[in-house]
């Protein structure tokens, strides 16, 4: 019995889904981003998974840039989160209704 | 049973405990333990499919800088625990379940659908993601993409300075209204 990347594969979708129900079902600012970071880990499994199946650099390199776009997306996401929270005092949003028409 | 299936099935596990912690948990600071677990195992996935460089950067990056990050975030604004449990849109939760266990069956039936059946190429010459096999690629034929990341990332910080810098100008508005409204509260802000 070997591991095939249809594991890493179906690994990956439980990942994903498992980040994505986060996503849906957590209020708290900082645990949605950690299930988007969730996401797109997993997603870089499977760019990693199938290079090594189809015997490809790209996936690797695809990750690094995934990577890359992550962090950016960390420390901006971060700080909007630390403004909102001094300006509001709160992590939750639910009571971020500023943007409510 | 080879070594790597031993391997797969403890870290496995292990991942999608640490996914599952995230998400249940109350307290942030869990959540982010939950995640950080989560991230080693997919270190270790790296590992097993050849990809020695992306799997150091990947706990460098993830383990090291963000999550130290997100901890950082959480202790600075206060472990909210408090989590609001009652439901501003109905049936939201129950619904986000739903739709989560939907979304896994259909990313499995696409999986399925239009996974690739070739057998394994053949690796020449020792592991694939080595430091010189990355490098090469990376600064050849994706020099371009890479140079464009460093714009991103010059931007992310430019803009992450900006957000902390003009943070405190709405802050003095605020409290100039607040002090407009009620007069009083400026002679106690005084008596402090």
């Amino acid at each position: 019995m070997t591991v095939t990347a249809g594991w890493y594969m179906a690994l990956a979708a439980s990942l994903f889904t498992i980040g994505a129900a986060g996503l849906l079902l957590r209020r708290n600012a900082l645990v949605m981003f950690m299930s988007i970071e969730l996401m797109l880990n997993s997603v870089n499994l499977t760019f990693v998974a199938a290079g090594r199946e189809l015997g490809v650099l790209e996936g690797q390199l695809s990750v690094l840039f995934v990577m890359v776009v992550a962090a950016a997306e960390v420390t901006v996401g971060l700080a909007i989160i630390v403004a909102v929270f001094r300006n509001r005092a709160t992590a939750s949003v639910d009571e971020l209704t500023g943007l409510r028409g | 049973m080879t070594a790597e299936t031993v391997v797969f099935v403890i870290f496995a596990l292990a991942a999608l405990a640490g996914a599952l912690t995230m998400v249940t948990a109350r307290n942030p600071v869990y959540s982010a333990m939950g995640l950080l677990t989560t991230m080693f195992s997919i270190a270790v996935f790296f590992v097993l499919n050849d990809a020695h460089f992306v799997a150091a950067v990947h706990v460098l990056i993830y383990a090291g800088a963000v999550m130290t990050l997100f901890l950082f975030v959480i202790m600075l604004i206060g472990v909210d625990k408090a989590e609001d449990i009652r439901e501003s849109i109905p049936f939201q939760r129950p619904m986000a379940v739903v739709l989560g266990a939907g979304l896994f069956v259909l990313v499995l039936v696409a999986g399925r659908a239009s996974w690739v059946t070739g057998t394994r190429a053949v690796e020449e010459g020792g592991a694939l993601g080595t430091i010189e096999n990355v490098a090469d690629e990376l600064f050849g034929v994706w020099l371009l993409p890479f140079e464009a990341t460093v714009l991103l990332l010059t931007i992310a910080a430019v803009g992450t300075i900006a957000l902390a810098q003009f943070l405190d100008k709405p802050r003095e508005l605020a409290a100039a209204r607040e002090a407009e409204i009620a007069p009083g509260h400026e002679d106690e802000e005084r008596a402090e």
